[in-house]
């Protein structure tokens, strides 16, 4: 198995107007949890996209696990989108079994963990979910597939402290480090810092740093916090 | 969630100064067997690579041994470990010394401090 599970090489994507990403070249390490920090519009989203495959680069090479970037590689990679998009008629139990039928390497016995975990009530109907249970349902579907890369894109946003620290407990307790990696878009820094790994700071659709969070601390004396102010 | 870190240190030092100090108060003994590094991520909130990290530190320290398919324990050497407890007075004793010296006050006026505030608690 290669040592990075995703490769950009030399990536630019043009969208009509505007230039979401701008000559990246990057590696992303395998069994990590990778955190793209940077504010609204500077690119995370559309890196998270590319390395799905659910966008092509305009120029340059996106490899996942030595393969170049497809939506064929559903099998190998979960991504979670920051839009609603579950069915509102399903219910949480349906929608599980919906989500197993989906994808071969759903994990019925992990779905079912996670649902006590979150403790959330099988038999109810997901417009009837508060915000915080559908980002819950969300994430359970997520970890409950056994793919090498799951991507999360905001999972914590717009949700209270009480769901982004369950979220954040479920990413410790369900994620498997030796097979799995996992890269997550996030502007709750602070939250997420003590679970990073890696830290990819990004802005204008450039890279502008990239650093292992505990090396952040012995080489600056600093949390992640500071020393993106003193990058941005 | 889990537990606060400081900032300006690596977490997984801060951890392993956490259970060296449990060790030095005796709630962990020679041979005790130390968490899965699942559990100790979701104790202390942080990533099972950390934790990894924290044992492996741990090990290289001679405080703690993995044995394999067993998990992590603390050394059965209590010789070590009592080195462990001279080596973390020895530390917060050179820290205090510095600030201490560093604000220009005397050896006699240290000991003199901290005698009396011994005395006083």
């Amino acid at each position: 198995m290669p040592e990075c599970i995703v490769e950009f090489n030399r990536v630019s994507k043009k969208y009509v107007r505007q230039v979401a990403l701008d000559n990246v070249s990057l590696q992303f390490p395998q069994g990590k949890i990778i955190g793209l920090v940077g504010p609204n519009g500077s690119g995370k989203s559309t890196i998270l996209k590319l390395t799905a495959g659910l966008v092509r680069p305009s120029s340059g090479t996106v490899k996942v696990n030595g393969q170049a970037a497809h939506r064929m590689l559903a099998s190998e990679v979960s991504y979670l989108s920051e839009l609603d998009t579950l069915y509102p008629f399903y219910t949480t139990s349906e929608t599980i079994d919906f989500n197993a039928g989906q994808f071969g390497d759903f994990d019925r016995t992990k779905a079912q963990e996670l649902l006590t975990f979150m403790q959330l009530d099988p038999g109810k109907k997901v417009k009837d979910l508060s915000k915080g249970n559908r980002g819950r349902l969300k994430i359970l579907l997520s970890l409950a597939r056994k793919v090498p890369l799951i991507l999360m894109d905001e999972p914590l946003s717009g949700l209270d402290p009480l769901v982004r620290d369950s979220i954040i407990r479920s990413l410790i307790s369900y994620l498997d480090l030796e097979q799995q990696t996992v890269i997550i878009t996030t502007h709750e820094v602070t939250e997420v810092e003590p679970i990073l790994d890696t830290v990819v700071a990004v802005q204008n659709g450039q890279i502008r740093g990239v650093a292992e969070v505990e090396d952040i601390r012995i080489n600056h004396g600093q949390g992640l916090v500071e020393w993106m102010k003193e990058i941005y | 969630m889990g537990q606060e870190f400081n900032t300006n240190q690596p977490i997984y030092l801060q951890i392993v100064q956490r259970l060296c100090r449990q060790i030095i108060r005796g709630e962990l003994g020679a041979g005790d067997k130390l968490p899965s590094v699942r559990e100790l991520a979701v104790q202390m909130g942080v990533n099972p690579n950390t934790v990894q990290r924290v044992y492996s530190e741990m090990e290289k320290l001679g405080v703690a041994e993995t044995r394999r398919g067993l998990g992590t324990f603390i050394t059965e050497r209590e010789e070590r470990l009592r080195q462990l407890r001279d080596e973390l007075m020895t530390e917060q004793i050179n820290g205090f010394v510095d600030d201490m010296k560093e604000m220009g006050f005397t050896a006699p006026e240290i000991i003199d401090g901290v005698r009396k505030n011994l005395e006083n608690v």
